[in-house]
């Protein structure tokens, strides 16, 4: 297959198995070979893999720890039903 | 905190320590299990209810649960994915209680009626598929007042997805659950996890552009 056989248009849909790994090494093949030649399918990439990052820093961004008491409260509703 | 500190000899982050600990009914393990997952459940919680305050009280019901289910879980799923699937179901429930419903068949299928991720493709792409109007790269997010500010709109356009994707983006992405993980708590197939997880990050991706005055056309 020539490399015109794949184009960008493709590229915005298969980017997450892409990221994934769930693409056919033929499909990966030619992909790897577009990137290479295109600046702004890269810098999709380059985006959608800063989206994920964002979205993983989320987990610690703005969320408050667990208040004392409640951890107490349950830790010892878990040894009351111990016995 | 000192005491949330797993016994010497007993590693739980290896999940089948976890369980079986948790099953022998050792107080350290359930520490474990409330330090490591107290704040993700609160987050995932928020998406289903209004406020900060009742999100607090579902994972704190989510918690109780978990105390009376240890009996039941005899390790058919992993204890992540178990705690995450209990937090749901009572999450869904407070939902609908709160007005914030998502519907269940929303949760089934990937379809949820909602444009696909390339609803702007024709005007980004030429007839030929290469870019039109490509994308321009972002700025760098040196300062911490930039990195925040991403962040606030990344989250803002997390919750504005429709209620399937914004569960498998919140799962994978925000809360580092594994693909199979997604599947097994949100009962989804593993093309459905992955057309939703698309269609989820090529929407926040696509606000994040627009954030930044790229041409999304949407």
């Amino acid at each position: 297959m020539s490399k015109l056989a794949y184009v960008c248009k493709q590229f915005v849909e298969d980017v997450t198995g892409y990221l994934e790994g769930t693409l056919p090494a033929d499909v990966v093949k030619l992909i790897d070979e577009h990137l290479a030649d295109c600046p702004h399918c890269r810098e999709y990439l380059r985006e959608m893999r800063r989206i994920v990052a964002d979205a993983g820093s989320l987990s610690d961004h703005d969320v408050e720890e667990m208040p004392a008491d409640l951890r107490n409260r349950l830790l010892d509703a878990f040894r009351e039903r111990d016995v | 905190m000192s005491y949330a500190r797993p016994v010497a000899g007993l590693d739980f982050s290896d999940d089948n320590v976890l369980a079986k600990a948790l099953s022998a009914r050792d107080a350290d393990a359930f520490a474990f299990l409330l330090d490591r997952y107290h704040a993700p459940l609160v987050r995932l919680a928020g998406q289903y209810v209004p406020s900060r305050a009742v999100a607090e009280e579902v994972v704190q019901e989510t918690w109780l649960a978990v105390i009376q289910g240890i009996d039941r879980f005899e390790g058919r799923s992993s204890v992540k994915t178990w705690v995450f699937s209990i937090l749901l179901n009572i999450a869904r429930t407070w939902g609908v209680k709160e007005q914030r419903t998502i519907p269940l068949s929303a949760t089934t299928s990937a379809d949820d009626g909602g444009p696909a991720v390339d609803a702007h493709r024709f005007r980004r792409f030429r007839k030929a598929g290469t870019w039109k109007q490509p994308p321009d790269p972002w700025p760098d997010p040196e300062q911490q007042a930039l990195v925040r500010e991403e962040l606030d709109v990344v989250w803002a356009a997390i919750e504005d997805l429709p209620g399937a994707q914004r569960e498998v983006i919140t799962l994978r992405d925000v809360l580092g659950c594994s693909a199979d993980e997604v599947c097994e708590v949100l009962g989804l197939s593993e093309g459905n996890q992955r057309v939703l997880l698309h269609r989820a990050r090529s929407k926040v991706r696509g606000a994040v552009e627009r954030h930044y005055g790229g041409s999304d056309g949407r």
